[in-house]
């Protein structure tokens, strides 16, 4: 077993992907991008009849808007901003210099108003917001963008930059409970028909320190996480590819986002992570797409 | 010491009732404090009293009621003292 290559290598070396040279860091090969087509296909026949606003949104989003929706609170060690250069001239010589002696260039960066996206949710809310209240029934939305999370790892399915498909329902509580329940099946049934061994878990997202210890209690003993588990390429346990997860008041009390009848709306998101979708079916199904099983090529259309 | 508590409740609880007259054994959380505030009730606390809450005492149980907190509170200085 030993001489045999890790799961990473083995899809470096069959191209699915393409390292950079930074952990978590990669490129998607055509046969890597067609699963995740594949299966972002299969999503969209699923909710074809959810009557949902479809938005992609770029990997970063507004800052002051990341800022105001608390996540700096909970996952500052996640976060990241974008920076640029704004100096002059003779600035520029000291970069280039800096540069040549293998010193900090970035020192005299300026923080821009972009902030890299950490969750395909997060740029929704102040648009939901800025609409006034939300029609009556509430409303869904699905959402895509690429995600920025700092946590630079060898596990091909802990990456720094990686796509959620999520949905996002805002309404009244009972809306949005019944929603997250309504999920909690649809996903377990969708995994099931791409033949994943999948289990359900209530979670916790990792809040930061010490005061992230009583976040993550709390988030439990109220069970507002739930995730979809398959196994990847950690060997101390399975890895999430969906979560479940109910905000309660949130957001619609940070951003004053209300339903028609007046009331603080309640939201709740279902995402995908669809990256580790794709690595879950090569693990599962073998790196020979041609040898995967007929149910689920078909299934996926592939 | 229960009122010193109360003073830190007031201060970082951002609880939506009334701290002064709360009951000792109120439902913290139940009168609206949030994990955040939670959070930041711990750090005061911390820098109050001068402890350091140990890892298996950072539980909603532990910051549920001003009595509660009084005990631990109690517990942490009596083992630095």
């Amino acid at each position: 077993m030993s001489n045999q290559p890790s799961f990473l290598q083995a899809l470096f070396d069959q191209g699915y992907l393409i390292p950079s040279g930074v952990p978590g860091l990669f490129g998607r090969g055509e046969a890597y991008e067609a699963i995740v087509s594949a299966f972002d296909g299969l999503i969209s026949r699923l909710v074809k009849d959810d009557g949902a606003e479809k938005i992609s949104f770029p990997p970063g989003m507004s800052r002051a808007h990341l800022e105001k929706s608390g996540y700096l609170k909970s996952f500052p060690q996640l976060a990241g901003s974008v920076h640029s250069f704004c100096g002059t001239d003779h600035d520029h010589i000291e970069l280039l210099r800096e540069i040549d002696q293998g010193g900090d260039w970035t020192r005299g960066l300026v923080c821009t108003e972009v902030a890299l996206t950490p969750a395909t949710c997060y740029p929704v809310y102040p648009i939901m917001a800025a609409r006034g209240p939300l029609p009556s029934g509430g409303q869904v939305f699905d959402l895509q963008s690429y995600c920025f999370r700092h946590e630079p790892s060898e596990d091909p399915a802990r990456m720094q930059m990686f796509r959620i498909r999520e949905f996002v329902r805002a309404g009244t509580q009972e809306e949005v409970l019944d929603f997250r329940t309504a999920w909690l099946e649809r996903g377990r049934d969708l995994i099931k028909s791409i033949g994943l061994p999948l289990d359900i878990d209530l979670a916790n997202d990792p809040f930061f320190g010490r005061g992230g210890r009583l976040m993550r209690a709390g988030q439990r003993e109220k069970e507002l996480k739930f995730e979809l588990l398959v196994q990847i390429a950690n060997p101390s346990g399975p890895t999430a590819i969906m979560s479940f997860n109910y905000h309660q008041e949130h957001f619609g009390e940070t951003w004053g986002i209300h339903t028609a009848e007046g009331g603080v709306a309640e939201t709740a998101c279902t995402g995908f992570g669809m990256d580790r979708v794709a690595l879950a079916l090569l693990r599962h199904h073998g790196l020979d797409l041609a040898a995967w099983p007929e149910p689920v090529r078909e299934t996926l259309g592939l | 010491m229960i009122e010193k508590v109360r003073d830190i409740v007031a201060l970082y609880g951002g609880v939506s009732i009334d701290v002064a007259s709360l009951d000792d054994a109120a439902d913290l959380y139940a009168a609206g404090m949030t994990s955040f505030a939670s959070v930041n009730l711990m750090l005061g606390l911390e820098e109050a009293f001068s402890i350091e809450f140990p890892d298996v005492m950072l539980t909603r149980k532990t910051f549920g009621s001003l009595a509660a907190i009084a005990e631990a509170v109690a517990k942490l200085s009596s083992n630095t003292a």
